[in-house]
């Protein structure tokens, strides 16, 4: 009795190993570096001072970078919500070849690197770019957009990379829906518009709201869009966290900004989750028979 | 084997028909699932269309419904044109095999959908939803989620849904196929009850012959997408139309007149078999004798009794079934629990049957059967 009962543990010790090897030993190196004193001539030094965490929560500068952040994060969140759903919804109305065509054109941009999609982005928006000389040739623009280094482009590349993120899980949602359940509406004398309205969109929310998390949580952390679109004036948590380490050389303090977003991000997803699984627990209860 | 109507009464006594099926039929490439069918339903009758899956039955179904284009044929409801009007316009009352409740939505919420969509205003809705659950037995369960009911509450939601936008139609998919078998006996009895109470015209699809006899008033056997009889079910069981049907329909013992002599005297395997005047008439030689299990008895040694042998004997607790090893072949007999002898396996029986209880079933319908 005894081996069976630890035979689980066991088993389970190298999938730990390889947890505790890459994800957590990184991030507990990264806090431990966070609590050191930085000095400009000699590095980091050794000892215990919360002065990294002080001068981020004191410095307007930094307030700005988490604002930024957290409102690109919030519109991107919105943004890829509102059309990965529609994506979804279309692409589970679709039928056969179709949908598996459409399927790999959603999805199919994750098999390409986010720096490649985001340079991409980047020759799109310039001032003489794609998007510019349709816009001015409309005549309705007279002059052209500032797409690059502004918030505006940072939040459209980003919604591009991460809405697929939405329709996978909308649509995972969708899958588990018995298409019987539409036709029950459409008997009951439901039209279309308001069959999606009442049926669809409600039963797509846990999908919907998951997918967002996930978007939220990336959009925030993101790296490699906002430093091509947003460049080095415009900058989010992880680029200042980036630029402390790598040109300031300043570790501890890119280590606490690091930290602060891991935090952050970690807050918003369990408040968040928690949320959902309380307002959706009664849909999905196990049944009573 | 004509589809006709029951008669119910009209003003000058001609059959009435509520809901025609006129040649409908659905063409799925080469294949037809569903072969230029015609039936005839009056008003407050409750029909079953009984068949294997396979057979039409459900594709029928999602026909009136308007969930499936036919290929050709019309369906006519109350004298209008059933097929022009979008299903979502239809106003048929429908309870699907898995129910297909709104997950998110309560029980309350559910029943008032087809209301609100019929812009009912909210204190009717109240009442009108009030009045179906108490109708179906679920008064108080307002608030819970179709995830927090049973099996056989969740059925019951699906029917008051279908039942309180006061539909001229109810059409049930396999109503009862999810539940278990002490609950769907309970159901049956309730969903006669709650038909009857509104009188509402009902259609059902299923493939559970027990419920399409217990249930309908008339049932209609389906197979390879075509008609095998539209009878009453006491009809329909002890006169099958055809193999298909006497198959279907509870078991069969099957057995080939080999010869009928002009007096009506048929050879069946070892015996010869005076065949009642009706009976000898419409018999031919090459046709099967259906003889059903629970008409045999156990009797004495005699010319008239085949001699069988007990292969197994299987107990169901208020019957005995008897597979016994004859010279006509393998051969079923089911006797009640009553006291009565029960021969053991391996024992020497003898079979008897009255003249009355055979039936003929013609050779080439009994050959598709099997």
């Amino acid at each position: 009795m005894r081996t069976t009962r630890a035979a689980p543990y066991w088993l389970c010790l190298p999938a730990l190993g390889v947890y505790a090897l890459f994800l957590a030993a990184p991030i507990v190196s990264i806090a431990l570096i966070s609590f050191r004193h930085f000095e400009f001539y000699g590095g980091i030094q050794p000892g215990f001072t919360l002065e990294n965490y002080a001068q981020v929560v004191t410095d307007s500068y930094y307030w700005e970078v988490f604002g930024r952040t957290f409102a690109i994060a919030v519109a991107v969140t919105l943004l890829c919500a509102v059309l990965g759903t529609f994506e979804a919804i279309v692409l589970h109305r679709m039928q056969g070849r179709w949908k598996s065509l459409f399927l790999l054109i959603v999805l199919g941009p994750l098999l390409i690197s986010v720096v490649v999609r985001t340079l991409g982005w980047a020759l799109l928006f310039g001032s003489t770019g794609l998007i510019n000389r349709a816009l001015l040739a409309t005549g309705l623009f007279a002059e052209p957009i500032q797409f690059m280094y502004s918030n505006l482009g940072v939040v459209i590349a980003l919604t591009h990379v991460l809405v697929p993120f939405v329709v996978i899980s909308v649509w995972a949602s969708l899958q588990r829906v018995d298409p019987a359940v539409e036709r029950a509406a459409v008997a009951l004398g439901a039209g279309a518009a308001t069959i999606v309205r009442r049926i669809v969109v409600p039963l797509a929310m846990p999908g919907i709201l998951s997918g967002s998390v996930i978007v939220f949580a990336l959009a925030a952390s993101a790296f490699a869009t906002p430093a091509i679109i947003g460049g080095r004036r415009l900058k989010v948590i992880a680029t200042a966290a980036y630029d402390e380490f790598l040109n300031t050389l300043n570790w501890p303090l890119g280590a606490s900004l690091a930290v602060v977003l891991l935090v952050a991000n970690v807050l918003v997803l369990v408040t968040s989750n928690r949320l959902i699984e309380r307002r959706y627990r009664a849909v999905f209860a196990e049944s009573a028979a | 084997m004509l589809p006709v109507g029951r008669k119910a009464p009209d003003a000058d006594g001609a059959p009435m028909s509520f809901l025609a099926l006129d040649g409908l039929t659905k063409a799925y490439g080469e294949h037809l699932a569903v072969d230029a069918i015609s039936l005839a339903v009056a008003r407050g009758e409750f029909v079953s269309l009984l068949g294997p899956s396979g057979c039409g039955k459900t594709t029928t179904l999602q026909m009136i419904a308007g969930f499936v284009e036919p290929t050709a044929g019309a369906v006519t409801m109350n004298g209008r044109d059933l097929l022009a009007i979008p299903a979502a316009k239809r106003g048929l009352g429908i309870v699907f095999q898995n129910y297909a409740l709104f997950p998110h939505m309560t029980v309350a919420e559910n029943v008032a959908f087809g209301l609100e969509m019929r812009g009912v205003a909210r204190a009717e809705r109240t009442q009108r939803v009030g009045e179906v659950l108490a109708l179906v037995g679920l008064a108080g369960l307002f608030e819970r989620h179709p995830a927090q009911l049973s099996g056989g509450q969740q059925q019951r939601v699906a029917l008051a849904r279908a039942l309180v936008i006061r539909p001229d139609l109810l059409l049930l998919d396999e109503p009862l196929s999810n539940l278990d078998a002490k609950l769907r006996e309970e159901m049956q009895v309730e969903l006669r009850r709650i038909q009857r109470a509104v009188g509402i015209t009902t259609l059902m699809v299923t493939h559970d012959q027990a419920e399409a006899l217990a249930l309908s008033d008339r049932v209609v056997v389906m197979q390879a997408g075509r008609i095998e009889q539209d009878a009453e079910p006491l009809t329909a069981y002890e006169h099958p139309a055809t193999g298909f049907v006497c198959d279907f329909l509870g078991k069969a013992n099957l057995f080939i007149i080999e010869a009928l002599a002009a007096d009506g005297v048929a050879t069946v395997g070892p015996l010869s078999i005076a065949l009642p005047p009706g009976l000898a008439k419409a018999a031919r030689t090459g046709d099967r004798l259906l003889v059903r299990p629970e008409k045999i008895a156990f009797g004495t040694q005699g010319a008239a009794a085949l001699p069988a042998k007990v292969a197994a004997r299987v107990f169901q607790g208020n019957h005995w079934l008897y597979q016994l090893d004859s010279a006509l072949g393998p051969t079923l007999v089911i006797r009640q629990n009553d006291g009565g002898p029960c021969p053991a396996e391996g024992a020497q029986v003898y079979l008897t049957w009255r003249p009355d209880d055979m039936r003929a079933v013609p050779a080439a319908a009994a050959n598709a059967a099997s």
